[in-house]
């Protein structure tokens, strides 16, 4: 899950990692407010969890409280990158002397940590690596240990931090490697982590990614999802534990495991680019799914006015052929003549025979049986051309 | 031979007497596996009967891993605890002296994976997983819940990401069969990696070809691709899942996402075939090049 910077702020605040005070505004006269608290002199920044909000014009240093209402008002419901800005965070302009860049974070080559460290901050680490290679300190993480008091000397250091503000900076990268460990994040970013013309080190932004699944050891985070920005279908989905993805296309999809899942859609993709037929959804039943988990998946797939036609792939390893076919027929039946659109089922794998038997006896006229997953692709991506 | 499992492996199950353990234990010892007792600090001296083909097999209960190596030589654990055991299961059975760690778990912390990956590299023991199906030698033995009867041993290794996908790839080429499939799973850490098995294939004999399964994140597929090119003579087969996946989304498994640019599907086709690796567009023309060059 990634948070917004607002929250990583907070989160900052409560691991003892200097900031800035923030006040969150969902409407213009909220961050004239804020302003009015804060003295005028402020920021206005967009709250969205994707890069290039500066540069579309989502951060803005205001000189009064009616500025900030104005601006607030632009930026509230502007769009970056596809996302849409429903907060703002209202801090004090801080007078920057230097900008840094720290960041650590799951390093799936090693399977350890990285910690990565630049006295050239403020541009985004793409451009940092590519423009400044050599001012970027790469410090391996042991996850047994993370970040004690020597590797954080060791990264500001390697960084080539000011030896005169250094101490600062590696207290602050301590604490942001307690707020790593203690939340359990697989990412921790900071840019800039400045240097005030105070000599304050101040962390001026967050990126925080926490792990999804250590949530059972963090109730609170919890608190930090963000249902409004779902999908009501996805959300149906996760109320049914349902592992389900909404994407753009006609051709609903439900198989067994993410792997067979995504080479199915891929497979759908293929089979219907001549006729820009796309894959509707991605939806894992999981391992050992009973008919239930089966039929609340088809439910769910049919809701989507724009699915024409289904392809269910199954490939039975621990998951039962008997199971996917009844929930298939199940569920055909709880919907009556409300059912209309044509289902390609392709079933192999654990108990497959009594599986396809379950299907063709049952005889549902919008149920196609099909021996493999690249004539049931075809298939489907004919059905859902035809629909249109 | 095949390669980190074979028919001398003797297996102890943590987590036996759990829902999950049985059922999986009945499975492997179905397939003739030789697993030889489970782990359960408060059922230690107790033992689980199972039914293999009408006739009761009683297995013993160890309160520790160690206890279990030292009294039936187990050289090889499979986990099923609930994830928040893992991490000390894990480390448990490292410290024991167990040689390969395979967890089936799903959804356990990264840093709990991390912590006891680090620790079992020190000591030098292989994990593979979490979140996998585990290893299968065909005809072997099988550590893990892959479907044993899907096909038998033959001369094909692989290796994959998904573990539906070593299913559906087991089921196309099953007239020809596997010394070893090996399921390494879709967490954004595992234990063993596409690098490890590619290694271990090239040198088993009896592996003919190889099949790499991948999917979109990270860039496990793309150091594999540099791996082949520099150490791999065997052929190589490729299959890449997740080309029509969206930036941002977790397709499933919780290493499946595409960030920014980097972890496209489409990067890691480009990266294997840069290193001579010739790569399907399905699952069964995959098949179709393996068999064009094991010529069955």
């Amino acid at each position: 899950m990634d948070l917004y910077e607002y929250q990583a702020r907070d989160l900052f605040e409560r691991h003892g990692v200097p900031v800035l005070p923030g006040i969150v505004a969902e409407t213009p006269s909220e961050a004239r407010a804020a302003a009015e608290r804060m003295g005028g002199d402020v920021v206005v920044k967009a709250q969205v969890k994707t890069n290039g909000r500066g540069k579309a014009g989502g951060i803005k240093r205001v000189a009064s409280p009616a500025e900030a209402e104005a601006e607030a008002a632009r930026i509230l419901g502007m769009t970056v990158k596809g996302n849409v800005v429903k907060r703002v965070m209202v801090t004090p302009a801080a007078a920057i002397a230097e900008e840094y860049y720290f960041s650590l974070l799951l390093d799936r080559s090693t399977r350890r940590y990285l910690a990565l460290c630049s006295v050239e901050g403020g541009m985004d680490i793409e451009r940092l690596a590519a423009e400044h290679p050599g001012s970027l300190a790469r410090i391996d993480i042991d996850p047994r240990v993370g970040i004690n008091e020597a590797k954080a000397r060791e990264i500001v250091t390697a960084a080539r931090i000011d030896p005169e503000i250094a101490p600062a900076v590696a207290e602050a990268v301590l604490l942001l490697g307690r707020v790593y460990t203690e939340e359990e994040a697989i990412l921790v970013e900071v840019n800039p982590l400045v240097r005030t013309e105070a000599g304050d080190v101040i962390a001026l932004d967050g990126k925080v990614t926490l792990d999804d699944n250590a949530r059972f050891r963090h109730p609170d985070h919890l608190d930090l999802l963000d249902p409004a920005s779902s999908d009501p279908l996805e959300l149906r989905a996760a109320d049914k534990h349902l592992n389900y993805v909404k994407l753009d296309g006609q051709v609903g999809i439900i198989g067994n495991g993410a792997g067979l899942v995504m080479s199915t859609l891929d497979g759908v993709a293929d089979a219907g680019k001549t006729r820009r037929i796309r894959p509707a959804n991605f939806l894992d039943i999981g391992g050992g799914a009973s008919a239930e988990v089966m039929a609340s998946g088809l439910d769910i797939i049919l809701a989507d006015p724009q699915v024409r036609a289904v392809f269910v792939n199954v490939f039975g390893g621990i998951t039962s052929c008997v199971e996917v076919a009844r929930g298939i027929v199940g569920a055909l039946e709880a919907m009556g003549d409300a059912a209309s659109r044509p289902i390609v089922v392709r079933l192999d794998g654990n108990a497959v025979a009594d599986g396809r038997r379950i299907l063709a006896e049952a005889g549902h006229p919008l149920v196609t049986q099909v021996d493999t997953m690249d004539e049931a692709a075809a298939r489907v991506a004919e059905l859902a051309a035809e629909a249109s | 031979m095949t390669i980190f499992l074979d028919e001398n492996s003797r297996i102890v199950v943590q987590g036996m007497t759990g829902g999950e353990g049985r059922k999986h234990t009945v499975r492997m010892l179905s397939a003739g596996t030789a697993v030889v007792g489970g782990v359960n600090p408060r059922k230690a001296g107790a033992a689980v009967d199972f039914d293999i083909d009408g006739r009761t097999r009683p297995l013993p209960v160890f309160g520790t891993v160690a206890d279990a190596v030292e009294e039936t030589g187990a050289d090889v654990s499979v986990i099923f605890v609930p994830r928040q055991a893992a991490r000390e299961a894990i480390i448990e059975a490292v410290d024991a002296g167990i040689g390969l760690v395979v967890i089936i778990t799903e959804g356990i912390p990264v840093a709990d994976v991390a912590r006891a990956l680090a620790h079992a590299r020190e000591v030098g023991a292989r994990l593979v997983g979490p979140n996998c199906p585990g290893v299968i030698s065909p005809g072997r033995s099988n550590a893990g819940i892959t479907p044993a009867d899907i096909t038998g041993p033959g001369p094909i290794g692989l290796v994959s990401r998904s573990g539906t996908l070593v299913y559906q790839m087991m089921y196309e080429l099953r007239d020809i069969g596997f010394t070893t499939c090996v399921g390494i799973g879709g967490d954004p850490v595992i234990g063993t990696t596409h690098i490890d098995c590619l290694e271990a294939f090239e040198r088993d004999p009896d592996t003919e070809a190889i099949v790499m399964i991948g999917e979109i994140g990270g860039d496990a597929e793309e150091r594999a691709a540099d791996f082949i090119r520099e150490n791999v003579t065997k052929p190589v087969v490729g299959y890449v899942a997740g080309f029509t996946a969206p930036e941002g989304r977790t397709m499933g498994h919780a290493g499946a996402i595409v960030s920014g640019t980097s972890g496209t599907a489409e990067a890691k086709r480009a990266a294997l075939e840069v290193a001579g690796v010739r790569v399907g567009t399905t699952p069964s023309e995959t098949a179709a090049l393996v068999r064009s060059i094991v010529g069955r």
